[in-house]
C-alpha cells in the first residue's frame, strides 16, 4: 500500500526525522490560513498524488506570500497531474501540502528497501539528491552507499556513520545524519515498510539536514498489526473497480485490453494473460479468484469484469486440481445468468469430474466455448473477437 | 528418483485442526504420504483422524520421529510456527501459509541459516515426489513418476506445466513450489544443485516469473554448474511496471525485474525458454526426445 508525502512526513517527523512545518489543505482557503500560520517566506504548495514526478508536471509551485499559495493551490486542486508514474490518464489533485520553503545546500538521496536476494533490509544513501534511485543506480552505481542489515542485531550506528562518511560529510554533519538514517530505518522496520524513502534530504544553509520529500510503500501483508497505518489507504488513488474487486477479496488489475479474464492462481493469471498477447490479442485484465476458486469467488469476478466496458469476449482459464469441475461448472452457468453475461465466454476447465464439467457447460443453452486446453482456449478467444 | 521428499519422509502437520489443515492432511494420508503427527497448541492429546495431535513440535517429533513439517497456520502467526519447527530439529518445512509479513521472513530466514534447516516456501503450493509422497495442497493425480524436476514460483501455473507432461506420458521426479513471496527458503539454485545431483533427474522445468532477480541469478549458475537440460517459462510479460500481480513477490519495481531481462538472461545460459505457456510440455518432449538419440 502506498500512502502520500504529507502521511510520510507525519511518521517520520513521529521518529525524530525533521520536516517542514506545514500541513496538508483540501482547499484553497485553508491553504492560505496554512501559509499565513506558516509565517515565512517562500512557500511551497505540493499536489498529493500516489506518483512522482510532480514538479515536472506542474504539482509543485513556490510562492511567496498567503495569497499566492491560496491562488497555486486553486489551480492544483482539481487538476490531473500527469507524470511518467501515472500514466497518461493522470490523477486529479484533491489535496495539497503547503509548507515553509528551505535555502538548500546540498540534496541527499537516503532509503530503505528489502534486499531480496540476501533477504535483509539495506539502507541505501547517495549525493545525488532529488534524482530517482534507480537512476543513480544505472548511470553511477559507484554513488550509491550500501549497508545491509543483520537481522538480528538490526541497523547499526556505526553502519549510518559509515554511510555518512561514505558520502564526504564531515563529523559533525554525519552525527546528524546518523539520527535521520536509524529514525527512517525504525520507521521502516516498526511500521512494516517494503520502502521508505527520503528524496531529496537537504542539507540547508544553515547546516541541518531536513526531509524534503517521502516515500513509504507499506507491505500489505503487515497491515493486520498497524491500524494506524491501514487507515492512511486512499482509495481515491485506486481504480474503482480495484476497489470493488478488493471488497471481495479478489486479485483484479485494469489493462488497455478487451480480453476480460478469470484464473485461479496468480501465476497462471499471468501466463493466461501472456497467451492472450501470444494469440494477437490484448488482455483487458488481471484477475485472480484464488487457488481455490469457490463458485462464490467466479461469481463475484463476473461482476467485476461486465462493469468493465472495455471487455468483448472472456476467457475463464480454470486449473482445479482437486477442486470438482462439476461443481464449478454449474457456478459458472449460474453466474452468467446472475450477472447477465452479453459477451461470448470461452471456458477452459481442467480438474476432477472435468468431462462432467464440460457436458454442464455445453448443455446449459449459454454463450459458451469450451476448450481442452490453454492453447485452444486462446484460439477460441482469437476467433470469438472476429466474429 | 526423487529430492527431498520419498517414502521415508515422515511429515508432522502444523495447524491440522483448522480446515485447511485437516483437509489437506487428509488428502496428503489418501496420496500416500506418512503423516505421522499434527500440532495445535491447547489440542495435544486429540486425535485426527488415527493421527496424533500435539501442544508442540517437540513433542511431536520425539513421540513419533517426524522429520518433515507442513505448516497450514495463519499468517500472524505462521513465522513462529516455522521457528518452532527448526528448533524441534525439523530438517524440511514446508510452509504453504499465504501473507506472511515480509520483515517476519527476514527473520526467519536469518534463524533458518543458523541451524542449517530447509524451509519450503512460504505461499507455495507444496512439493511432491510422485508416487512417494506430497506435502502440500496439490491434486497427486494429475502426476506421474518420471524423470522431470519442476522448480516454480507458483502454484496453479505448475499444475498446468505438470499436466502437459504427464498427457504426453512425461512423469516427474520432484515437483517444488518454492514460493510467490519477496522472501522465500529454498531457491532455484539451491534446487538446482539437487537436481543435477539426482541421478533419476533428467530435466529440469523452471517456471519464473516477474519480480527480483532469482531467475537471473539462476541464470548464472545453470552457466557454471547445471549438466542437464533447462526449459523455462516465465510469466508476466504483459504485467503492468510498478502492479503486485497477486503474488507479493511478482512485481516490477524501478523497471527491474521484467519477464524480458530474466528470459534473456535465462536464454543466455543455454536455457529453453518458452514464450507461449502452453507449449512448455512439448519443448521438454522435444529435449527428451533429443537427449535419447
Amino acid at each position: 500500500m502506498k500512502i502520500h508525502e504529507y502521511q510520510a512526513k507525519e511518521v517520520l517527523k513521529g521518529y525524530g526525522v525533521p520536516v517542514p512545518r506545514g500541513r496538508v489543505a483540501g482547499d484553497s482557503e485553508e491553504a492560505r490560513k496554512i501559509a499565513e500560520e506558516i509565517g515565512t517566506k517562500p512557500i511551497v504548495v505540493k499536489a498529493q498524488i500516489h506518483a512522482g514526478g510532480r514538479g515536472k508536471g506542474g504539482g509543485v509551485r513556490v510562492v511567496t506570500s498567503p495569497e499566492e499559495a491560496e491562488r497555486a493551490a486553486k489551480e492544483i486542486l482539481g487538476m490531473t497531474l500527469v507524470t511518467h508514474q501515472t500514466g497518461p490518464k493522470g490523477r486529479v489533485v484533491r489535496k495539497v501540502l503547503i509548507e515553509e520553503g528551505v535555502q538548500i545546500q546540498r540534496e541527499f538521496y537516503v532509503g530503505v528497501v528489502i534486499d531480496r536476494s540476501k533477504a535483509c533490509p539495506v539502507v541505501m544513501a547517495s549525493a545525488e539528491g532529488g534524482v530517482e534511485i534507480e537512476k543513480v543506480a544505472e548511470e553511477s552505481p559507484e554513488k550509491i552507499v550500501k549497508e545491509w542489515v543483520d537481522p538480528s542485531t538490526g541497523f547499526r550506528p556505526f553502519q549510518a556513520n559509515k554511510i555518512g562518511y561514505g558520502l564526504g560529510l564531515d563529523p559533525g554533519q554525519v552525527g546528524k545524519m546518523r539520527g535521520i538514517l536509524i529514525g527512517l530505518y525504525r520507521v521502516f522496520q516498526e511500521k512494516d515498510c517494503l520502502l521508505a524513502e527520503i528524496n531529496p534530504l537537504v542539507l540547508t544553509q544553515a547546516g541541518d539536514f531536513i526531509a524534503l520529500d517521502a516515500k513509504m510503500n507499506l507491505d500489505d501483508n503487515g497491515l493486520f498489526r498497524h491500524k494506524e497505518m491501514a487507515a492512511l489507504r486512499d482509495l481515491n488513488e485506486e481504480a474503482p473497480l480495484e476497489i470493488e474487486a478488493s471488497r471481495y477479496n479478489l486479485n483484479y488489475i485494469k489493462l488497455d485490453g478487451n480480453v476480460g479474464c478469470m484464473v485461479n492462481g496468480a501465476g497462471l493469471a499471468m501466463a493466461t494473460m501472456d497467451i492472450i498477447k501470444v494469440v494477437g490479442a490484448q488482455p483487458a485484465n488481471f484477475l485472480d479468484v484464488g487457488g481455490g476458486a469457490t463458485v462464490e469467488m467466479v461469481k463475484n469476478g463476473f461482476k467485476i469484469l461486465m462493469s468493465d466496458p472495455d471487455v468483448k469476449v472472456v476467457f475463464i482459464n480454470i486449473f482445479g486440481g482437486i477442486l470438482r469441475c462439476d461443481t464449478l461448472a454449474k457456478g459458472v452457468t449460474e453466474a452468467v445468468r446472475e450477472v447477465n453475461v452479453k459477451v461470448p465466454i470461452v471456458v477452459r476447465l481442467e480438474g476432477t469430474n472435468v468431462e462432467e464439467g464440460r457436458r454442464i457447460l455445453n448443455e446449459s443453452g449459454l454463450n459458451f466455448a469450451v476448450a481442452i486446453g490453454m492453447k485452444e482456449g486462446a484460439e477460441k478467444v482469437v476467433a470469438a473477437l472476429r466474429k | 528418483m526423487s529430492i527431498l521428499v520419498d517414502e521415508k519422509t515422515r511429515v508432522v502437520v502444523q495447524g491440522i485442526t483448522g480446515n485447511e489443515g485437516m483437509f489437506h492432511t487428509r488428502q496428503m494420508v489418501e496420496y500416500g504420504t506418512k503423516v505421522v503427527a499434527g500440532v495445535t497448541p491447547g489440542k495435544g492429546g486429540q486425535r485426527i483422524d488415527e493421527i496424533p495431535v500435539f501442544n508442540t513440535v517437540t513433542a511431536a517429533v520425539k513421540e513419533t520421529g517426524a522429520n518433515a513439517s507442513a505448516i497450514f497456520v495463519p499468517p500472524a502467526f505462521a513465522a513462529d510456527a516455522i521457528m518452532e519447527a527448526a528448533d524441534s530439529g525439523i530438517s524440511l518445512i514446508v510452509c504453504l501459509t499465504e501473507g506472511i509479513p515480509t520483515l517476519d521472513m527476514v527473520m526467519v530466514r536469518d534463524y533458518l541459516r543458523k541451524r542449517g534447516t530447509r524451509l519450503i516456501g512460504p505461499n507455495t503450493p507444496g512439493i511432491i515426489s510422485p508416487g512417494k509422497c506430497k506435502i502440500g495442497v496439490m491434486a497427486g493425480y494429475i502426476h506421474r513418476a518420471g524423470s522431470v524436476g519442476i522448480i516454480s514460483r507458483s502454484g496453479t501455473l505448475t499444475y498446468e506445466v505438470v499436466d502437459q507432461l504427464t498427457k504426453r506420458g512425461i512423469g516427474q521426479s520432484t515437483c517444488v513450489g518454492i514460493g510467490g513471496d519477496q522472501i522465500i527458503g529454498l531457491n532455484y539454485i539451491d534446487l538446482l544443485e539437487l537436481f543435477e545431483g539426482d541421478p533419476d533427474t533428467e530435466a529440469v522445468i523452471m517456471i519464473g516469473e516477474i519480480g527480483g532477480t532469482a531467475e537471473e541469478e539462476a541464470a548464472r549458475f545453470i552457466e557454471k554448474g547445471v549438466t542437464k537440460p533447462v526449459v523455462a517459462f516465465v510469466a508476466g510479460l504483459t504485467a503492468p511496471p510498478g502492479r503486485r500481480m497477486g503474488h507479493a513477490g511478482a512485481i516490477i519495481a524501478g523497471g527491474k525485474g521484467t519477464a524480458n531481462e530474466k528470459m534473456a538472461a535465462l536464454e543466455k545460459a543455454g536455457v529453453r525458454v518458452v514464450r507461449n505457456p502452453a507449449l512448455v510440455g512439448e519443448e521438454m518432449a522435444l529435449i527428451l526426445a533429443g537427449s535419447k538419440k
